[in-house]
């Protein structure tokens, strides 16, 4: 019983890492980013690199793609984003226009890394070594996916929540329209949020290429996942993103484990279906 | 064509000089110029470039498509029956992984590209898809990367599809026998614990295996399936522990096989028999294992000692930039060596290069003396296992180029 308890919130562990990128940007800068698994594979290609071609060890290269994605993101809100933002009439217009923009961008990566790195499938080992936790042996890199997330999603929070700075997010978050009136840079905070995510992503990436195959072609997973999670903790919360990672991380290992392995992906939309009918805005979502 | 007719020309003059191999031109005129308006031989092929299926087609078929052209361009280009050479044009097109996709893009090679020869997709589906398009257009089928039990229904159906990988239950029942032979040797017990993705392959090889291993007596303790999204298998590789099996079998996909490697390793889950899916004969396969991967069955394995064999994985090797994988690749590369040499016989008849496929005997990368049996190779390496450092074919008692199955499994490291 333990043991998938513990199992199961490592799998959800790296779930909620992947999904905390994607509700900020969509919940503060209301773009709904379909090239965020993509980044993320650019950044385990990226890790790949590093770790083969130059032996820099993932850790080490969570210090330079870290910074990377937010530059890279802030870049891409800057170019592309920027001029969407500035004609959309309303948020409906601008997720709309969000959508088609990052679903073309979802290529444009994609592309990229197809002329590079080829259609195969990529994988390495690192540090792939039995951890004991309260009995449970899982794996070292997974545990830092876990320790990682709660850490990021602990330190989002506090400064959401408890600073200034996570204050005027929060109030562009609530209400784009009204924000400026209180002298609040609404572009600059959009920015910002969009950014974050992009680093959020750049660690997913690299967390995630130490024990999951990947291919080129593989992000549209990481956005589904991410997705699924975003829209049951409800949009643009952290906290949301944490807790409904975990509980699908918890469902699968538990339905695996006592029911079937076949049911995982059942058991996950099940639960999705159901939390929806409940809460249409997700478990933390506000209406 | 404006080239061909000035070449023409140009060889008319010349023979004019000479009166009688003048009329002679004239008598033999009509085929001549046919012959010398092809300057080229068009061979077309449609496979995932892109998509979820991009990384078994980049290691397993793309490769060897791309060597085999590159070998008989720089050779001065397909032979055909009169001597003479012509080079090979290809075009080439992403299906995108999805089935109506290579389904256009076949139909397109075929009516308005016009190619000469069309080369199958990747994937048992994605060759089942086709198949019926390429039989109403005449093209001979070399369906490579297919695994397939219905390939003699197949070819009653479609007469010039040919099977180049065998079927299900060929790899499954050659692993029956070594497990067989294991028990009897008191090596392993009669459990098993069986886990299968549940998509195209997985469930073609657990098909086959549920009879196969029952029928042997064994006892399947632990048989379940998983969804292909699945990333994780701490959950799944404990309870199979659990299970008691000393066997354990996955029939799965690359992300799996590698996934499954690494949770064996960090939960030590070290069975006498550990048996792999698609992934596991890929020369990177240790080096993502990180480390020893000494003991570890799949499909496929090679003969080490077949000189053939290591002079292609050598130059696969130099010319894509990496090694070809244990299984497939070989097959593949074999099959576009016989339509090579078929051409050679025949000329570019598609209904005679069918017809030689069919009987002929060809000196292929296999061996001297590669031929088909009712339009299927059956001489494959139905089980492997790495040993030391290599993944060769193996048998209970090994022999004929393979070598013996070497169980219980050693530790991880």
């Amino acid at each position: 019983m333990l043991e998938h308890v513990i199992n199961g919130l490592v799998l959800g562990g790296t779930y909620a890492l992947v999904a905390m990128g994607l509700t900020i940007q969509y919940g503060i800068a209301r773009i709904m980013n379909l090239s965020f698994g993509d980044t993320i594979i650019a950044a385990c290609f990226a890790t790949y690199v590093l770790f083969s071609s130059f032996a820099i060890s993932p850790v080490l290269a969570l210090l330079i793609l870290v910074p990377a994605g937010y530059a890279f993101s802030l870049v891409i809100y800057r170019v592309i984003m920027r001029p969407l933002v500035a004609r959309a009439p309303d948020e409906g217009a601008l997720e709309v226009d969000s959508i088609l923009v990052t679903f073309g961008l979802l290529f444009v990566i994609q592309g990229v890394l197809l002329i590079f790195f080829g259609g195969g499938y990529t994988s390495y080992s690192f540090l792939n070594t039995p951890v004991n936790v309260l009995g449970t042996v899982v794996a070292g890199n997974r545990l830092l996916a876990v320790v990682l997330s709660l850490l990021i999603g602990l330190a989002l929070i506090v400064i959401l929540y408890r600073t200034r700075w996570g204050m005027i997010l929060r109030a562009v978050a609530l209400s784009p329209q009204n924000a400026p009136l209180f002298g609040i840079d609404t572009d600059r905070a959009a920015r910002t949020a969009f950014a974050i995510g992009g680093a959020m992503a750049a660690t997913v990436g690299v967390v995630v290429s130490m024990f999951q195959t990947f291919t080129a072609t593989a992000g549209v997973v990481f956005t589904m996942k991410a997705l699924i999670v975003v829209i049951l903790g409800g949009k643009g919360s952290v906290l949301g993103a944490v807790v409904a990672g975990l509980l699908l991380g918890l469902v699968e290992t538990f339905v695996a484990a006592y029911i079937d392995p076949g049911l995982t992906l059942a058991a996950v939309y099940g639960v999705f279906l159901l939390l929806l009918l409940v809460r249409p805005n997700g478990i933390f979502g506000k209406a | 064509m404006k080239h061909s007719i000035a070449e023409a020309a140009r060889a008319a003059r010349r023979l004019t000089t000479c009166a009688t191999a003048a009329v002679l031109a004239v008598m033999v005129g009509t085929s001549g110029l046919e012959a010398q308006e092809r300057d080229k031989v068009t061979i077309g092929y449609a496979v995932s470039k892109s998509g979820p299926n991009a990384g078994g087609a980049d290691m397993t078929v793309t490769p060897n498509y791309e060597l085999w052209v590159e070998e008989v361009n720089a050779a001065g280009g397909l032979k055909l029956p009169d001597g003479s050479q012509l080079p090979i044009e290809v075009i080439a097109y992403d299906d995108r992984s999805s089935a109506e996709e290579v389904v256009r893009a076949v139909e397109r090679l075929a009516t308005q590209d016009e190619v000469d020869f069309i080369l199958p997709p990747w994937g048992t589906g994605f060759n089942l898809a086709v198949a019926p398009l390429m039989a109403k257009f005449g093209y001979p089928h070399l369906a490579g990367a297919a695994v397939t039990d219905k390939a003699s229904d197949f070819v009653k159906r479609w007469d010039s599809s040919f099977w180049f990988m065998g079927g299900s239950a060929d790899y499954v029942n050659a692993l029956t026998e070594i497990l067989i032979a294991e028990r009897e040797a008191g090596r392993i017990n009669d459990k098993i614990a069986m886990i299968s993705v549940a998509d195209g392959f997985g469930i073609d090889l657990v098909k086959a295996a549920r009879p196969s291993f029952e029928g042997a007596g064994f006892d399947v303790s632990y048989d379940k399936t998983f969804p292909p999204g699945t990333s994780d298998f701490a959950t799944i590789l404990n309870e199979a522990d659990n299970s008691g099996a000393d066997s354990f079998v996955a029939f799965s996909y690359p992300p799996h096989t590698f996934g499954l490697t690494k949770q064996a390793k960090v939960a030590s889950y070290n069975p006498p028999v550990f048996y792999l899916g698609v992934g596991a004969g890929f020369p990177v396969y240790p080096k993502i294992a990180g480390g020893s991967v000494e003991g570890v069955m799949s499909l496929g394995g090679i003969d080490p000692d077949n000189e053939l064999n290591a002079a292609y994985r050598a130059k696969h090797e130099d010319v894509v930039g990496r090694a070809p994988d244990y299984w497939g690749s070989v097959l593949i590369y074999a099959s576009l060596q016989m339509l090579g040499q078929a051409v050679e016989r025949v000329g570019l008849d598609k209904a005679a290069v069918a017809g030689e496929l069919s009987t002929g005997t060809f000196s292929t990368v296999l061996g001297a003396e590669t031929r088909l049996e009712n339009n299927q190779l059956r001489a494959i390496n139905w089980v492997g296992q790495w040993q030391d450092g290599q993944f060769v074919a193996v048998s209970a008692q090994g022999g004929d180029g393979m070598a013996a199955v070497k169980l219980p499994k050693p530790g991880w490291e």
